[in-house]
C-alpha cells in the first residue's frame, strides 16, 4: 500500500467522518446566512437613510468588511475580542464572524437591487404621498427580492466555501476534519481529494438551484 | 364659445396653484426664468411649447418633485416650500411640503403603476395607506373608479399583462382615488402606441368635463387642448410667452413663436 495511489477500501473507511466534518460545515454556512441575510438589509437600510453620522459609519463598516481578509475579520473576533471579556466558543465565533462577512457582501447586492428600481417608481410613490415605511415594505422590497434573491443565492455559496477558513480557529468542520485524519494515518490524497469533491457537489447543486431561481425570475 | 363659459365658472374663485417669480435650472442651464401664473379652483389648463420649454419643470413643481431655485409656490392656499410664522415667511421642509401637496395628483408619461401588483391593488393600496380606508372601503372605491375608466374586466391583471393606454387608465385611477383638488398630466399619451391614444384622451375629457377638479395638462394634442382647455399656456425658453382662451392662442396666436411652433405641430 503505496501513500501515492488510491485506495479505495481506505477512502471508504474515512467517509463517514468527513461527512461529518460536510454536516458542520453546512450548519456553520446556515446559521452565518441566517444572520447575513437581515443583517444586511438592516445595514444597507440604515446606510441608505441618510442619518447624519450613523449612515456613514455604517458605509465605513460595510466598505471596510468588504476590503479586509475575512482571516483577518475571523483572527479579531477569536483572539482579540476575549481580551474585552467576550469568550466564545470557536464554532460560535465562526458563525459570527462569517455572518457578518457575509451581511457586508449581502448589503452591497441589496443597494444593487435597490439602484436598479426605475426612478418613476420612487417619484410615483412620493407622488402618492405613501408613507415610508410602506414605500420600503409594499413597493420597493417586493421589487427588489426576486431581483437579488439569485445573487443572494451566490453569496451562500461563496459563504460555503469561505467556511473553510474557520479550520484555522478550530472548528472541526470539512477541511479541519480532512486535515486531522491525514495527520492521524499520514495519508493526505484521499481525505483531501474527498473534501474537495464534497464541497464541490453542494456547491454544484446549490448553483443548479440559483439558476433555476434566475429563471423563474425571468420567466415571470 | 363653451371655453368662454367655462372661464365664467372658474372666474372669482381663489387660485388652486400659484406661482411667482419661480425659477429653476438644472446643471447651470435655465428652465423656467421667472414664471408668474395661477390655476384657479376647477380650471382646466394646457401646457404647450417646444421640448425643453418648462412645460414638464411646471408640473414638477407643482407637486414638489423639483424644488424651486427661487420664487413662491402655493397650493390651495399654501406655500409649499414656506411657512408665515410670527407673520414672517420662512423655509419649511420636505415635511411641510409633503402635507401642502396632498390635494394634488400627477399622472405620468410612462405611468410608473407598481408592477407587482395588479390593477385593483394600485388603485386601492394607496387609498388604505394614505387615506386610512379601511380595506373593504378602499376595494369598493376602487372597483367604482377602474369601472369609470372602463377596466372593469381587467381588474386582476398586473401591468405587465395591460396595454399601454390600459396601464395608463389605471395610473389615472390610481390619482383620481385619492380625491385631489388638483390633477396634473405630464405628456400621458406620448409614450403611447398611436391606436392607443384615443381611450386615454376620452377618459381625461370626461373627467375634465365631469369634475371640479384644477386641471393642468402638458400635451402636444392640439385638438384635445382646444377641447378640454379653459386657458392655454404657450412655453417659450422658461418663460410663458402666451396666455389666453384656446379659441385664441390656438386659432389666433399673437406671439411669433406660438405660430411657429403650432405650424411645426399641424405639419408632424
Amino acid at each position: 500500500m503505496s501513500g501515492f495511489s488510491w485506495d479505495w477500501a481506505y477512502a471508504l473507511s474515512i467517509l463517514p467522518e468527513l461527512l461529518r466534518g460536510l454536516m458542520i460545515t453546512v450548519q456553520a454556512t446556515l446559521l452565518a446566512t441566517a444572520i447575513a441575510l437581515p443583517l444586511g438589509l438592516v445595514l444597507i437600510l440604515i446606510r441608505v437613510a441618510g442619518i447624519p453620522v450613523v449612515s456613514r459609519a455604517v458605509w465605513f463598516l460595510i466598505e471596510f468588511l468588504r476590503g479586509t481578509p475575512f482571516l483577518i475579520q475571523l483572527y479579531f473576533i477569536f483572539y482579540v475580542m476575549p481580551n474585552y471579556g467576550v469568550t466564545l466558543s470557536p464554532f460560535t465565533t465562526g458563525v459570527i464572524a462569517l455572518g457578518i462577512y457575509g451581511a457586508a457582501r449581502a448589503a452591497e447586492l441589496y443597494r444593487a437591487g435597490i439602484e436598479a428600481l426605475p426612478p418613476g417608481q420612487w417619484e410615483a410613490c412620493m407622488v402618492l404621498g405613501l408613507p415610508l415605511p410602506f414605500v420600503w415594505r409594499g413597493v420597493v422590497m417586493p421589487q427588489v427580492v426576486p431581483v437579488v434573491t439569485p445573487m443572494l443565492g451566490n453569496l451562500v455559496i461563496v459563504m460555503f466555501k469561505d467556511s473553510a477558513v474557520l479550520s484555522t480557529i478550530t472548528v472541526l468542520e470539512l477541511v479541519a476534519t480532512a486535515k486531522d485524519i491525514g495527520v492521524m494515518t499520514f495519508r493526505y490524497l484521499e481525505p483531501l481529494t474527498l473534501a474537495g469533491l464534497l464541497f464541490w457537489i453542494v456547491s454544484y447543486a446549490a448553483a443548479h438551484g440559483v439558476r433555476h431561481l434566475e429563471a423563474r425570475h425571468a420567466g415571470r | 364659445m363653451p371655453g368662454d363659459d367655462r372661464i365664467a365658472a372658474t372666474g372669482g374663485r381663489p387660485p388652486m396653484v400659484r406661482m411667482a417669480g419661480v425659477s429653476k435650472a438644472f446643471d447651470g442651464r435655465t428652465v423656467l426664468d421667472a414664471v408668474d401664473f395661477a390655476v384657479r379652483a376647477g380650471e382646466k389648463v394646457t401646457l404647450i411649447g417646444p421640448s425643453g420649454s418648462g412645460k414638464t419643470t411646471i408640473l414638477r413643481l407643482a407637486i414638489g418633485l423639483t424644488k424651486p431655485d427661487a420664487g413662491l409656490i402655493e397650493i390651495d392656499g399654501r406655500y409649499l416650500w414656506h411657512e408665515i410664522r410670527a407673520g414672517q415667511l420662512v423655509d419649511a421642509g420636505e415635511r411641510h411640503a409633503r402635507g401642502v401637496r396632498r390635494v394634488v395628483g400627477m399622472v405620468f408619461q410612462q405611468f410608473n403603476l407598481f408592477p407587482h401588483m395588479t390593477a385593483l391593488q394600485n388603485v386601492r393600496d394607496p387609498t388604505i395607506q394614505v387615506l386610512g380606508l379601511t380595506r373593504d372601503e378602499a376595494e369598493s372605491r376602487a372597483v367604482e373608479l377602474l369601472t369609470q375608466v372602463g377596466l372593469a374586466d381587467h381588474m386582476a391583471k398586473r401591468p405587465a399583462q395591460l396595454s399601454g393606454g390600459q396601464q395608463q387608465r389605471v395610473a389615472i385611477a390610481r390619482a383620481l382615488a385619492l380625491r385631489p383638488k388638483v390633477m396634473l398630466f405630464d405628456e400621458v399619451t406620448s409614450a403611447l402606441d398611436p391606436e392607443l391614444v384615443g381611450e386615454v384622451l376620452r377618459v381625461i375629457r370626461e373627467l375634465a368635463h365631469a369634475t371640479d377638479m384644477a386641471m393642468l395638462l402638458v400635451t402636444h394634442e392640439i385638438s384635445f387642448a382646444e377641447d378640454i382647455a379653459d386657458r392655454v399656456l404657450m412655453f417659450d425658453a422658461g418663460r410663458i410667452v402666451e396666455d389666453g382662451p384656446p379659441a385664441q392662442v390656438l386659432k389666433d396666436p399673437t406671439h411669433p413663436r406660438t405660430r411657429q411652433f403650432l405650424r411645426a405641430i399641424i405639419e408632424r
